[in-house]
């Protein structure tokens, strides 16, 4: 059993969340600068622009790219021969939450559901937690801003609307969603499982490098039909009209029940922000 | 033709009527932040016949929960929230004087109808460009509500915050043009 303590997760957690949001990805890079340059529509492009100089001032200048630091969604792999020592595994983290968004001078955005209270230090984090193969420990900290999230839905089609009806509702979700969760997006498709799986899917599936395609081809094909038919709808960056709504779709898919086809929908806005660490 | 107009705050019927959708605005002055739960106290202040700690008149209110200021920094980052979730409590302060509004997003009917009534406008900011916006603020107090923490009411100075026309005083919509021009039919 290889021991990790559970001050070195409460340290990466930290700087894990602080340089998500300060620190945007290559892949997102990449993809602001294609945008920039094949997006049809004069405003469109502009967005892009200034999305592209967005992120140069967050890491120049030290400010959040977004003010919008979000729910701190954290995916642990622990690995089945670690043996965490130390502390409590899930204070840990929350601790590394707390460290972060007060030393980061993040966004406090979390507050008690009915009363409004702000809870002061961006806890408690969403935390999931799997089981793997191995001694390594790895968490990915991913703060969710509470605008793109707000348009995500989920549905339980029957088995009968197959494909064709998953589409309908991936169409009609961002279609919904319009201007309000700061497009370009990013959608994450979660297809099967059960109610709370098709959702945790979605999710996952905005960790995978931003434009890359799901290894399995049957599924790959779904996320460019998907993107072709979101980028369709004209919404465009900011939602002033253009080609490129979504910079990708992220579809992740498993078996489910012979009576239902679980599907979510979680909208990912272009401050797509995720940061890994392995212990 | 869309034109970039410059604007001081307070603003005049005048100064919005000759706004239309898709005008650039940069705003300078002084700017108002609140979001979901500011506004709420707002409306529950004008409810029971108390005081506003603003006067409404000719302003513009911005929908924005700023991160923390680094020590000697102004502001954090700063860019709009979704404005959808202010649409409940927009018209009352529109009748109040209110003259403009900054945010990202569709409004309701209600809220667009209330603009067309008493001369306002609603101005869109880039989404997610918090860094970028943040360097057109030059001086940012808390004036409400401190206890709300990023949602207390903030009195910023601002110069040159750019911004574009959503919806003016004709009740039009920019979201709805850009999509009309750009949608096309799926394949499938």
């Amino acid at each position: 059993m290889r021991q990790i303590e559970a001050a070195q997760v409460t340290q990466a957690v930290k700087a894990a969340a602080i340089a998500a949001n300060y620190e945007p990805g290559a892949d997102l890079l990449a993809a602001l600068a294609r945008g920039a340059e094949t997006e049809e529509s004069p405003s469109g492009k502009e967005i892009f622009r200034q999305l592209l100089e967005n992120a140069r001032i967050a890491k120049e200048e030290r400010i959040p790219m977004c003010q919008d630091c979000g729910l701190a969604v954290v995916f642990a792999e622990v690995g089945q021969d670690v043996r965490l020592v130390g502390g409590d595994f899930d204070q840990a983290i929350n601790e590394g939450i707390r460290q972060g968004y007060g030393e980061g001078f993040l966004r406090k955005s979390l507050c008690h559901p009915l009363t409004r209270a702000n809870t002061g230090d961006n806890t408690p984090a969403v935390i999931h937690t799997e089981i793997v193969p191995g001694d390594r420990l790895k968490l990915t900290v991913v703060p969710k801003g509470g605008g793109s999230e707000n348009m995500s839905r989920l549905y339980m089609l029957k088995p009968a609307d197959g494909l064709a009806g998953i589409k309908e509702k991936v169409v009609t979700a961002v279609q919904e969603a319009g201007p309000n969760p700061c497009p370009p997006i990013i959608v994450g498709v979660g297809i099967g499982g059960n109610f709370e799986r098709a959702a945790l899917l979605a999710k996952k599936s905005l960790l995978r490098e931003l434009g890359q395609a799901n290894p399995d081809p049957e599924v790959a094909v779904i996320e460019r039909q998907l993107l072709e038919e979101v980028n369709c709808l004209g919404i465009g960056p900011s939602g002033l009209g253009g080609r490129i709504t979504a910079m990708a779709v992220h579809v992740l898919m498993q078996p489910c029940h012979i009576a239902s086809l679980p599907v979510a929908v979680n909208i990912q806005c272009h401050a797509s922000r995720h940061q890994e660490v392995i212990l | 033709m869309a034109k970039t107009v410059k604007l001081t705050s307070p603003l005049t019927d005048q100064d919005v009527l000759q706004l239309n959708i898709g005008d650039t605005v940069l705003v300078s002055g002084v700017i108002y932040t609140a979001r979901d739960a500011a506004h709420k106290r707002l409306v529950d202040l004008l409810a029971k016949g108390e005081p506003l700690p603003m006067d409404l008149a000719g302003q513009i209110m911005y929908y924005v929960g700023p991160s923390p200021a680094r020590p000697g920094r102004v502001i954090g980052a700063a860019g709009p929230t979704t404005s959808y979730r202010m649409d409940s409590y927009a018209p009352t302060l529109i009748k109040m004087g209110l003259k403009a509004m900054i945010g990202k997003g569709k409004r309701a009917v209600e809220v667009i109808d209330a603009m067309k009534a008493y001369k306002a406008v609603y101005l869109g900011a880039t989404g997610g460009a918090g860094a970028l916006i943040s360097q057109r603020i030059k001086a940012a107090e808390v004036i409400a509500f401190p206890e709300l923490g990023p949602e207390a009411v903030h009195r910023l100075e601002v110069e040159d915050f750019p911004a574009i026309v959503i919806n003016d005083c004709q009740g039009r919509d920019l979201y709805e043009q850009g999509v009309r021009e750009y949608r096309r039919t799926a394949a499938r």
